[in-house]
């Protein structure tokens, strides 16, 4: 009685145990994600819009309402939420290293997608050793950033440089890498190019694999020599891996650190000594983990600095989409899809016809095969009865 | 013979199929071969890859490796007095000397260890607890399953320095500041590892085996154990090697939170190498290619898997 009442005791608590499972584990396997997630990401989220509001001091720490002080000029001795941000829009540095960012952003998206777009035409063929080409365009992916910093900021060096050494041999003026604004912008997207362009030039590669081949065919069929097709078909084929591209290269093209950091030839960087290669987040960095002697270091500012920052990426990716959406040609996606449907169409006319004729064909061979047949009948009647025999014996 | 001229043009715009039965077999392969061929001077497979090809591919790849070549060249000068110009692109008989300073310099073991302690929790974290998620939101029915993947990509794009602020504060009070533990932390979870596995299992893992494994008596966790974990190897391994990279090459936030501790991460050993000999860059250049240097040798025997990730995540992302 007891033994019969715990088993069924226990049935029942198994099968709750199992029910419960049941429900609760989709909830319990993403659970770990979205708690660390909530812990790492969201809070920190919320957090940096508070201390964006804070007088912060990185080593003091929080002294109430922010203060924009007399850089605001009248009023600015009062506390504000807006502080902050008040006080780092009026900063010369701040407008400075937006220029910057956008500038080496500029540099180093453009020429990249044009060159990763060549790269992958070029991988696009059937080539012998194929996965050695591919993993030979990877290869600068796995050098940090940092260290292809220190790299190029030899090679961009100013005064004895390779690139300037080589353009003095040939007669050229050395060009200041590091002094010039845009030349420093240049050199700093170089070596974000070299970092990316095999990368990007393999996901375009994927993409341009992925695109069917009677698209392919019917633009061949339809007389479109290379450049043509590329241009007409393989482009708006690639939207949506380049709106993708694109978008990943703003966002991390727009963040840039290690790469100005390192380029400085000297101790402990921060763009230049004018600022011709400051960047907002060597500015954010600057302004509220490096600040040590000029002023004092203030994490309310830096948190008003990523805020900013985080508007302008998100404008900018906005932006992209719907440049990249206009760039690469709705309409021509729209006639390619008529295309592709009048040559499916065609096709499958000729498939018809083609069918009929065979049709005809195979009538008029059947009336001849029997008019044959007919005379060939006692013949072949009397092979098929020796067949027969054979086999019986 | 006299019908060939009329048929000519008709020939051009049949298929292979209709024209050898119409005219016969030879002509219908015949006129197949040759359209192949002209269509695949284009497509996917078959653009014959001429000299051009070949020549441009390699310049590529020389191009890429000019900087690898400055490094080592530059890190192997006798002497600093040669570490500019053209000698520096001569490579002298100091590599071995200035590889033991730099080596010595960054306390190469520690800053290895530290890096790769960080590199491969990170990653095995990531990698478990993307699977679990991505298991669950691809496979089982949930309410609120939509908004919380929607939530997930969502995440993807909040930039990084967004948070750096406030984890800053966070790690100092944690009294976490210069530890290694505060590099590893945030990177525990990852909205992109969760994307990349939930669209990986939906087309890998056939309902029919998570219901065979019910049946036969597993509990959920047993089910994602022995049938999700195993359909998953290919995309996990994709994202282990990829998170491995990410934070091995990581300088920005562990340069932050390591504060003093400077040689307990490679990328950071490096950068404050290069404060350090400023004046003497066949040392700092050792450095870098010390720190570089366990990045390509991961390179050259998962390179293949590489590829194939960066191209297998193109066409599903």
């Amino acid at each position: 009685m007891t033994v019969v009442q715990s088993r069924a005791a226990t049935d029942n608590w198994r099968t709750r145990l199992g029910r419960f499972e049941w429900k609760a584990s989709p909830y319990l396997y993403v659970a770990p994600f979205f708690l660390l997630f909530a812990v790492v990401g969201l809070f920190p989220l919320l957090y940096t819009m508070y201390i964006a509001t804070r007088q912060y001091n990185t080593l003091t720490g929080d002294s109430g309402v922010a203060i924009c002080g007399a850089t605001c000029g009248a009023g600015g001795a009062d506390a504000s939420i807006w502080a902050n941000f008040q006080w780092v829009l009026h900063q010369h540095s701040f407008w400075i290293a937006l220029r910057n960012s956008f500038s080496i952003f500029l540099l180093s998206t453009v020429p990249q997608m044009i060159l990763a777009l060549f790269l992958a035409w070029v991988l696009n063929a059937n080539l012998k050793a194929r996965t050695f080409w591919r993993m030979g365009v990877l290869l600068p992916y796995v050098v940090a950033p940092s260290a292809a910093g220190i790299i190029f900021s030899q090679i961009f060096s100013d005064k004895m440089g390779v690139i300037n050494v080589a353009l003095s041999a040939i007669g050229l003026q050395p060009i200041m890498w590091h002094a010039s604004a845009f030349w420093s912008h240049v050199a700093i997207a170089t070596i974000v190019n070299f970092r990316w362009t095999g990368y990007n030039s393999l996901i375009l590669l994927a993409a341009m694999q992925a695109i069917p081949d009677d698209v392919m065919e019917a633009a061949v069929v339809d007389g479109a020599g290379k450049w043509r097709t590329f241009w007409s078909v393989t482009l708006p084929m690639l939207r949506p891996t380049l709106i993708f591209v694109i978008i990943t290269s703003t966002i991390g093209g727009l963040q840039i650190f290690d790469e100005p950091q390192m380029f400085h030839n000297g101790t402990s960087g921060y763009g230049g000594p004018n600022g011709q290669y400051l960047t907002l987040s060597l500015y954010l960095w600057d302004m509220g983990f490096n600040k040590v002697t000029i002023g004092q270091p203030n994490l309310g500012r830096a948190a008003a600095v990523a805020w900013l920052l985080f508007l302008i990426i998100v404008a900018i990716a906005v932006l992209n989409f719907f440049l990249t959406q206009w760039l690469a040609a709705g309409s021509h996606a729209k006639t390619d899809r008529a295309r592709l449907a009048e040559y499916r169409d065609r096709q499958r006319r000729e498939y018809e016809s083609a069918k009929r004729a065979g049709l005809d064909a195979r009538q008029r061979a059947a009336r001849e095969r029997s008019r044959m047949d007919a005379a060939a009948a006692p013949q072949a009647g009397a092979q098929a009865g020796a067949r027969a025999e054979g086999r019986a014996s | 013979m006299s019908g060939q001229p009329r048929n000519a043009g008709r020939r051009n715009e049949l298929s292979g199929a209709a024209l050898s039965q119409l005219y016969g077999a030879g002509v219908g392969r015949a006129a197949t071969r040759t359209r192949r061929r002209k269509a695949l001077a284009m497509t996917s497979e078959g653009r014959r890859a001429g000299a051009g090809t070949y020549i441009v591919l390699v310049v590529t790849i020389l191009l890429f490796l000019v900087p690898l070549y400055v490094a080592v060249s530059i890190a192997s000068q006798d002497s600093s007095a040669t570490q500019y110009g053209v000698q520096a692109l001569i490579p002298g008989g100091g590599l071995w000397r200035n590889l033991v300073r730099a080596f010595g310099a960054i306390r190469f073991w520690q800053a290895l260890g530290g890096t790769f302690f960080v590199a491969t929790v990170v990653s095995l974290s990531t990698v478990f607890f993307s699977t679990l998620a991505g298991y669950s939101f691809s496979k089982l029915r949930f309410r609120g399953r939509g908004v919380l993947f929607l939530i997930v990509i969502g995440t993807m794009t909040i930039p990084q320095q967004l948070s750096v602020v406030p984890l800053y504060i966070m790690a100092n009070k944690a009294g976490l500041f210069g530890s290694l533990w505060a590099v590893v932390i945030p990177g525990l979870v990852s909205a992109f590892g969760v994307f990349w596995m939930t669209q990986y299992l939906r087309d890998a893992l056939p309902y029919e085996l998570i219901e065979a494994a019910r049946v036969d008596g597993c509990s959920m966790f047993r089910t994602f154990l022995s049938v999700a974990m195993p359909a998953a190897r290919p995309a996990a391994a994709m994202l282990f090697l990829f998170t491995f990279i990410a934070q091995w090459t990581n300088y920005f936030w562990p340069m932050l939170i390591l504060g003093p501790n400077k040689n307990s991460m490679l990328t950071v050993a490096a950068a404050a190498l290069k404060g350090a000999y400023f004046t003497d860059y066949t040392v700092v250049m050792a450095g870098v290619c010390l720190t570089t240097a366990p990045l390509l040798l991961l390179f050259f025997f998962a390179g293949k898997q590489l590829v194939s990730g960066i191209m297998a995540g193109a066409v599903k992302g």
